[in-house]
């Protein structure tokens, strides 16, 4: 039995569904996100899982109580928010300590397990402070404190690091994963950073227009997303509009070009026009080896970028993006050369639905 | 360039003799009670009046009452409007802003035919409910300033999210309210209870005809039937009108100067 349950869960504000059918089970101690752009309702189902929204239809559970109809503050969850969460009347310890005084916890209950918290965000020297004599980064690891103070069922960050600069989001991300695996809590993490969501969770729910449209591990997503949102969304795959020629040996037409995937692609009829993705770092400049694909085209741009050199290679319709590493050694090609590029059956991968 | 800074100049001169002029013609002449010299027997003969002081003292009381009453009827008001029905906030700000186009001769006529002796709800019986209904009166009147003060005190925090917060952390609505909302719009409450405070000390109307023995109408009658000490008394009302002011003034900044290090 999965300790935090949404049964098809569905969101619908007049004539508006925010949320469509949402279904999944979290593990005791999972870190799962969910990933997608602003307006998939994302938010929205991790509100139901809090208690600010009522599904309208569905059921939720946790440690196998139905709390779909509970109050926010009967729910025993700890949340997270962007910011300006921190009560700015109190000091960082009354900030940590507010929920267990609610809990009516005695003094030195409370007392001790603030020491606790503040030693767990590296911040004992914090507890006398107000929220607005710390740093952005700060609050949020006090925030992050509170939240946890109460010892909660489930532990819930609506996008707690988008409002930080993009060195402290990286070590907070890391902390916070690190106290999370501490304490085996259970915790559900919405964002619209893939990077964030990837080097993180145990699992990624990919939403999309109030859809889920993957649902897997980091590894499973990034190199095998199941349709062209998720392909787009994450990561930087090229997408191609392919032809299906064979279902079967798995020959698809690239603007006339042939290339095989050894990936199934079972489900589609011949001459079907499908998405197909490739991942930048899997094509290289030069032919591969027997049994691999390649394709011919033209250089359109070469950004230097330091480390990295992008190319855009333009087929006839379509034009695939990849990188290549610097090599002093090895000029980059000049634009409009025509060169062959090669990458081998297994990258390349046809997606469910036609391209847009 | 010149010339415009000229007219604006002149501008202020004009404003300010316009206010200036007449508050330093009361002040003078109230000093004059003594003949031939200045002195302050006028005041002192306004601070020995026991009226001055009953008056006075029943104002005060009945002031803070008013403010009691109006904060606890406004922050929960304003505070459930901002969170859960935002669309409401023109009609709510409509209502509020009725008691500034009503007279309040108009009011008070209408509180005495519906809460007349002879009514279902008779609050002028008694001297105690007529109390009553007159410190409910004045928080109809201090109304639009309170709701501003209030309003503009809570939009300036994140009232949802401190919430919600709140919520996650096991806190109900009393509690949300009195230890988290509250003490963060203080400067703004504070501020509308001066407000209060001074509109409810030189009040006349409702007092008069509710015929209770408030400040407002002791300035009238002293004014009927005396010369200097009404002179003193206008003094002694704008001096206390400007100390609300001063406070509002003060707390402001005091709030100002404590959020200054989140800056650095």
């Amino acid at each position: 039995m999965a300790f935090l349950e949404i049964e098809k869960a569905r969101k619908v504000y007049g004539a508006n569904t925010v949320v469509q059918t949402f279904e999944l089970s979290v593990q005791r101690g999972e870190f799962v996100s969910f990933l997608g752009p602003s307006g998939c309702g994302k938010t929205t189902t991790l509100r139901m899982v809090a208690g600010f929204e009522i599904p309208t239809s569905g059921t939720i559970r946790i440690n196998d109580r139905d709390v779909t109809h509970l109050r926010p503050n009967q729910r025993k969850v700890g949340m997270m928010f962007q910011a300006y969460a921190l009560f700015p009347n109190m000091t960082v310890a009354e900030n940590v300590g507010f929920g267990l005084k609610v809990a009516k916890a005695p003094a030195a209950e409370i007392k001790s397990r603030v020491e606790e918290m503040l030693n767990l965000i590296k911040l004992p020297q914090m507890a006398g402070r107000y929220p607005y004599q710390l740093s952005g980064g700060q609050q949020q690891r006090v925030a992050l404190a509170r939240a946890l103070a109460n010892k909660p069922q489930v532990l819930l960050l609506d996008e707690p690091l988008s409002a930080l600069d993009a060195k402290i989001r990286i070590s907070l991300r890391e902390e916070i994963r690190a106290v999370q695996r501490e304490l085996g809590i259970t915790t559900i993490y919405v964002t619209h950073d893939q990077e964030e969501a990837l080097s993180m969770s145990d699992r990624v729910v990919v939403m999309s227009e109030g859809r889920m449209e993957q649902v897997g591990t980091p590894f499973e997503i990034y190199n095998f997303p199941r349709t062209r949102f998720v392909a787009s969304f994450v990561g930087t795959l090229n997408i191609l509009k392919g032809r299906v020629l064979d279902p079967k040996s798995g020959r698809i037409s690239l603007d006339d070009q042939e290339v095989v995937t050894s990936r199934g692609i079972s489900d589609a009829q011949a001459g079907e026009i499908r998405s197909v993705a490739l991942r930048p770092e899997a094509v290289a400049i030069g032919r591969n080896g027997a049994g691999g694909n390649q394709l011919q085209g033209t250089i359109e741009e070469v950004a230097f970028l330091g480390a990295v050199v992008r190319i855009r290679m333009r087929l006839r319709e379509s034009a695939i993006h990849f990188d290549t590493f610097n090599n002093p050694s090895v000029p980059p090609p000049e634009r409009g050369q025509s060169v062959t590029v090669g990458f081998s059956r297994e990258d390349i991968l046809v997606l469910e639905g036609a391209p847009s | 360039m010149k010339e415009s800074r000229l007219g604006a100049w002149l501008a202020l001169i004009i404003g300010t003799l316009y206010f200036v002029v007449p508050l330093i013609g009361t002040f003078e002449f109230s000093l004059r009670m003594r003949r031939g010299t200045y002195s302050f027997d006028a005041y002192r003969v306004v601070f020995s009046d026991p009226r001055f002081q009953a008056s006075f003292g029943y104002s005060t009381v009945l002031a803070i009452a008013t403010i009691i009453v109006g904060v606890l009827l406004v922050v929960p008001t304003a505070y459930w409007v901002q969170l859960r029905l935002p669309r409401l906030r023109p009609v709510v700000e409509f209502l509020t802003l009725l008691p500034l186009v009503i007279p309040a001769i108009v009011l008070v006529f209408g509180y005495i035919r519906i809460y007349g002796s002879s009514s279902l709800i008779p609050f002028t019986a008694n001297e105690r409910s007529t109390d009553l209904l007159l410190t409910f009166s004045y928080v109809t009147l201090a109304l639009p300033y309170m709701y501003r003060a209030v309003d503009t005190g809570l939009r300036a925090i994140d009232v949802r999210t401190l919430t919600e917060a709140a919520e996650t952390l096991g806190a109900g609505w009393p509690r949300i309210l009195f230890t988290v909302i509250l003490p963060n719009v203080r400067m703004a409450v504070l501020s509308g209870a001066f407000l209060t405070f001074a509109i409810v000390i030189g009040e006349f109307t409702m007092a008069s005809l509710l015929s209770r023995p408030a400040f407002g109408p002791y300035l009238q009658l002293m004014g009927a039937n005396r010369a200097y000490e009404p002179s003193a008394l206008a003094i002694i009302a704008f001096v206390v009108t400007w100390a609300c002011m001063g406070l509002i003034q003060v707390f402001g900044r005091g709030k100002a100067a404590a959020r200054r290090p989140a800056g650095r």
